[in-house]
């Protein structure tokens, strides 16, 4: 399975909730790769419209993604702006904000972190 | 007498503390409402569909728009909402350490705690668990429900309770194929209203079955099911292979106590209601009179009885710092606890009610 392209995508419309509501799109960055994102979203729903399934990759190289949704488990924390462990499904999406992958618990690139402060 | 200004710190903005603060603000107590979040409400907004009970309980009204209910009746009040805040510490004496947006770190000395902080949902481990694609049933409904993204198209649903069967259903509302329900019991766990809807659907139930394995490379691709004997081993032969990407997990759920021990509340151990948990009186005190315990972190149930366990905390702290009077909080509380018993009744409710007795009855012992 391509770890970029699977199954993933808008739920436009719903039978109970009706059409999906128009939200300011923005551009968050994926491996550096533009990636459009819906103001207000956390960054797990963005990659996963995206398509994207691999978050990260732990010190041995096993794949993860989200598991919990809500906070709770930090399997689908990422680099973002430099900063690792930062768990994407309760972190919401900003303009050109920087999301990586990261191996075991990353590395702190700090210079990154204060261009986005 | 009130107790000099301090406010009664609420930590949790979903439907349990959110009651709990509405009731304090109504009854002109200060009160501050935490919630690590960006937005209110908890898991009520994954909750599209209608819920049980009497129309007093919100009956036949969909979790959503209770959600919405109670922030604008939040908003009304004006309470003091603080989002985007983590509690990290509880401090004796009462204080409270928080985390503001990842960045701002302060304490607050509070009046009173009320721990709003629900529950986890439990994992389970089998070989492939970790790959991608693998979640919680609970995940798969906030992404469906909250933020309008499909994780995957073909499901496998692991766990027949309301939380599977409702979640399967919601799967298959927003597009995706759900390939079978499975469940380790030999009977079905769920609602008959949910489950036969999903059985109406055309998915496959399988009773007395175990997931054994996940397999996939970068995700799942393949998940194998087989049946399990009275001791639930897995038997022999009877293997069945499940062409998914998606496997969701609904197995229960565990209260979040972490703040509750921090407390100092004494824990007792309920299986029926998740396990570990904070003790607590009728009026929802822990051991520690000061804090009190509401909702899932209580005991798991359902939003429409820890929206009244909020209530009933939140009445009893505006009197117990002094700004109720003792006749309005004995009527207001009796009145919130003939609801929450309506709300344990029946063959589903009859489980959770006496759990709840035993549990009141723990706590007298103490």
């Amino acid at each position: 399975m391509n770890a970029e392209k699977s199954p993933g995508s808008r739920i436009a419309k719903h039978a109970v909730l009706g059409d999906m509501p128009v939200q300011k799109e923005l551009t968050i960055y994926f491996e550096g790769k533009p990636l459009k994102a819906l103001e207000g979203e956390p960054i797990m729903a963005a990659l996963v419209a995206a398509g994207v399934t691999v978050f990260r990759y732990t010190k041995k190289g096993s794949p993860r993604r989200m598991f919990c949704g809500i906070g709770r488990c930090t399997d689908c924390v990422m680099t973002v702006d430099g900063v690792p462990g930062v768990r994407t499904c309760v972190t919401e999406v900003r303009e050109g904000m920087r999301v990586e992958r990261q191996q075991g618990v990353g590395n702190w690139n700090i210079q990154a972190e204060a261009d986005h402060a | 007498m009130r107790n000099d200004g301090k406010p009664a710190v609420v930590v949790g903005a979903g439907p349990a503390g959110l009651c709990a603060a509405i009731e304090l603000k109504k009854a002109g107590a200060p009160v501050v409402l935490m919630d690590e979040n960006a937005k209110p409400g908890g898991q009520l907004f994954k909750q599209i569909h209608k819920f049980f009970g009497s129309r007093e309980h919100k009956a036949g009204i969909r979790g959503f728009d209770i959600g919405k209910e109670l922030l604008a009746e939040s908003l009304r009040l004006g309470i003091d909402v603080r989002l985007k805040t983590e509690v990290v510490g509880i401090e004796s004496g009462l204080k409270v350490w928080a985390v503001e947006d990842r960045s701002k770190s302060y304490t607050l000395d509070a009046g009173k705690l009320i721990l709003a902080t629900g529950a986890t949902e439990n994992a389970l481990s089998f070989p492939g668990w970790t790959l991608p694609g693998v979640m919680t049933a609970g995940c798969a409904q906030t992404l469906i429900n909250v933020h309008r993204v499909l994780p995957g198209k073909k499901v496998l649903m692991v766990g027949s309770g309301n939380v599977g069967v409702i979640v399967a259903y919601q799967l298959m509302q927003a597009g995706a194929r759900v390939a079978a329900v499975i469940e380790a019991l030999p009977r079905l766990g769920g609602y008959g209203v949910h489950t036969a809807k999903v059985r109406r659907a055309g998915v496959a139930f399988h009773c007395s079955t175990t997931i054994l394995r996940a397999e996939g490379k970068e995700g799942v691709e393949k998940a194998v099911i087989a049946k399990i004997d009275e001791k639930f081993r897995p038997i022999p032969g009877t293997e069945q292979i499940l062409d998914v990407d998606t496997i969701c997990l609904a197995v229960g759920l565990t209260p979040s106590i972490e703040l509750s021990c921090l407390a100092g509340c004494r824990q007792i151990y309920v299986p029926e209601l998740g396990g570990n948990m904070p003790a607590h009186d009728d009026y929802m005190r822990s051991s520690n009179e000061s804090v009190y315990v509401v909702g899932d972190i209580a005991g798991v149930e359902e939003a429409s009885t820890a929206m009244e366990e909020g209530r009933l905390a939140g009445l009893h702290a505006a009197w117990a710092m002094g700004y109720m009077d003792d006749q309005t909080m004995k009527t207001r509380t009796n009145e919130t606890r003939e609801r929450l018993q309506a709300l344990r009744q029946g063959v589903f409710g009859q489980k959770r009610f006496a759990a709840k007795e035993r549990i009141l009855a723990m706590r007298k012992d103490a």
